[in-house]
């Protein structure tokens, strides 16, 4: 196997430290797994906080202002409400506000699955995507986290990391599939970009063409090039995202891809109810056969509007 | 036993006899001639207000000047964090006076850029750090700043008796007293929140909880010899907390006032200079500040009227 994304966040965090006299905090780092195998097994540069989310952040942003380029950790993204405060409050204001810049990058964790219920099934970063001065990205591959990486040490914006725990063991770098003739353009967020090719695959065995843009740039958005030419050529959109779909970034980023390109975009995401423990309540990311389902609908849709019907 | 509550708000709470007196008389006068500054300021910014010249929130401090200017004759270079009611902290610990009246205007040049008004007012260059409105945040930011200065360095962080209710101050603190963090804490207590007093509001001491975390402290009144005096016993062993009980004279907002301090600091302070036969040195500060702060407003007001 090659270079796995957790490789990829132990390494650089590593060398920030050796380095840059970085600097990471959070809570239970170096308890077993050292945050499934992402922080390096040392104690240097390494600040185990107290079991605040209300404090946290603002330790971190602390630590910006005197430019050690913290690392702030968030083990569930569902601490991302208590922690956000200061994140939002004062590091993104920063720089507007006062003039000097708090760039933290908050490494925010999505999670599903293995019982993990209403508390630990969750991914927020399109709220961050809401307040001025964040930076939000959703990296899902070994050289798209190194890419952001370099990104936040050559910047001195805040970053919001929405990682997610089902890259931590992947070394997959994903291509845009961009064809000719398509009949759906996706542009898949998150997670649901494991999902994506299988999708693909179930719409190939119905007779329907689907291209796939791979979005990690949520906000400032960025698709790959030619992605919104694609999606005028096919005439109908797809943002797939392992957020709520509910006014999230999915919905978000279709809105924008509507008015940029004049082509229907439709939203899929978690659906609007709280996650339950047992299997049958779970919310989930959107599956392949979810993502499928909703590509054969919005074509049908939009063949019937251009029918006039 | 120390008064607690209620019973702890009067103006010689924690009184050290002959302190006022063993202080060298360029100290005095140095810290009147901030004293003096800061009042003289605050006093134009609420002028300006009811003249409409200034019309946005304005949190003025008049009143509780001592709890900026004593601490700030003994923590010269310290990083310095504040909140709203912050203009006597900017200026005590070297802000640029120009730049706050510009803030307050609304001129690009503010110390903020017209971007925060009153409460957020930084001066980074004399690591005076900005506040973004929320009381007590900066709590939090301070412990941030705290754990990465180098050695010897320190943080003076100021935070209100409503702010001290905050949970993110209480957890702060903690982190504070068990990492035994370089921070100077100043609960500027003028029992109010709003209008709301403390009594009403908790029944604890913000001296006990610092105190169970570890975190030396004391409840004073807004004397600043003896604010002084605390602040340099406090020097030799961080973190350490002082709650001064101090008197807000005007509203939590705005230039209006609802009735005359529980006690005028200001007054008992120029009675001491002049028992330490200070008089003719204080006229002549007084002049003088008043001659120089009246001068910034106008020329400031001038230059906004015509841009």
């Amino acid at each position: 196997m090659e270079r796995t994304v957790a490789d990829t966040i132990r390494e650089l965090t590593r060398r920030h430290i050796a380095e840059n006299n970085g600097l990471v905090l959070g809570q239970c780092l170096t308890a077993v797994g050292w945050v499934q195998n992402t922080i390096p097994e040392q104690l240097e540069g390494i600040q185990e906080l107290p079991m605040t989310d209300v404090a946290g952040a603002g330790f971190a942003v602390g630590a910006a202002i005197m430019g050690r380029r913290p690392i702030f950790v968030i083990r569930f993204q569902s601490f991302l409400w208590l922690n956000a405060s200061p994140i939002v409050n004062y590091a993104a204001k920063s720089k507007e506000m006062f003039g000097y810049p708090a760039p933290v990058f908050v490494r925010a964790i999505a999670s599903e699955g293995d019982g993990s219920g209403p508390l630990h099934t969750n991914c927020f970063h399109s709220m961050f995507m809401h307040m001025p001065g964040m930076v939000v990205v959703a990296p899902m591959t070994p050289s798209e986290y190194q890419a952001i990486w370099d990104h936040y040490l050559e910047n001195d914006d805040p970053m919001l990391v929405s990682e997610h725990r089902r890259s931590y063991r992947s070394d997959v770098e994903f291509e845009d599939v961009l064809e000719e003739g398509a009949d759906v353009t996706i542009f898949a967020v998150s997670a649901t970009r494991f999902e994506v090719e299988e999708a693909r695959a179930i719409l190939q065995g119905d007779g329907i063409r689907a291209n796939i843009a791979h979005v990690h740039w949520l906000k400032p958005f960025k698709a790959g090039e030619g992605a919104e030419e694609a999606l005028r050529s096919s005439r109908c959109g797809l943002v797939c995202d392992s957020a709520f779909e509910t006014c999230g970034a999915s919905q978000s980023i279709a809105y924008d891809l509507m008015l940029r390109c004049g082509v229907p975009v439709k939203a899929v995401g978690m659906h609007d109810r709280s996650s339950g423990v047992a299997r049958r309540l779970e919310n989930h990311t959107p599956s392949a056969d979810r993502i499928a389902e909703e590509a054969r609908r919005l074509i049908r849709e939009s063949a019937a509007r251009e029918r006039g019907i | 036993m120390t008064p607690r509550g209620i019973a702890a708000r009067r103006p010689d709470l924690g009184h050290i006899s002959g302190l006022a007196d063993q202080a060298p008389r360029d100290w005095s006068l140095e810290m009147y001639r901030r004293y003096k500054t800061v009042r003289t300021f605050e006093l134009a910014a609420r002028d300006a207000g009811q003249r409409g010249d200034v019309d946005i929130f304005m949190y003025l401090s008049v009143g509780q000047e001592a709890i900026s200017v004593a601490p700030s004759m003994s923590q010269k270079g310290s990083w310095v964090l504040g909140q709203h009611r912050g203009h006597g902290i900017y200026l005590s610990f070297g802000g640029n006076p120009s730049a706050l009246v510009d803030e307050l205007l609304g001129l690009p040049s503010g110390s903020n850029k017209g971007m925060g008004g009153s409460p957020p007012v930084q001066d980074i260059q004399n690591r005076v750090v900005g506040h973004n409105g929320l009381i007590g945040d900066q709590v939090p930011v301070a412990c941030g700043i705290a754990s990465c200065v180098d050695p010897g360095e320190t943080v003076v962080c100021y935070f209100g008796d409503g702010a001290a209710e905050e949970d993110f101050v209480l957890a702060a603190l903690g982190h504070a007293g068990s990492r035994q963090l370089p921070i100077l804490f100043i609960c500027d207590d003028n029992d109010l929140s709003v209008l709301t007093p403390t009594s009403d509001r908790r029944n604890w001491e913000i001296t006990d909880v610092a105190e169970s975390f570890g975190i030396r402290s004391v409840d004073i009144a807004d004397d600043p010899w003896l604010i002084d005096h605390w602040c340099k016993t406090f020097a030799d062993g961080l973190p350490a907390l002082i709650n001064i009980r101090t008197c807000r004279e005007l509203w939590h907002v705005g230039t209006g006032q609802d009735g005359p301090p529980e006690w005028d600091r200001w007054s008992l302070v120029r009675q001491q200079m002049t028992e330490m036969q200070l008089s003719r040195e204080m006229q002549s500060i007084d002049n003088a500040i008043e001659k120089e702060i009246t001068a910034l407003w106008n020329e400031r007001l001038r230059i906004r009227s015509e841009s």
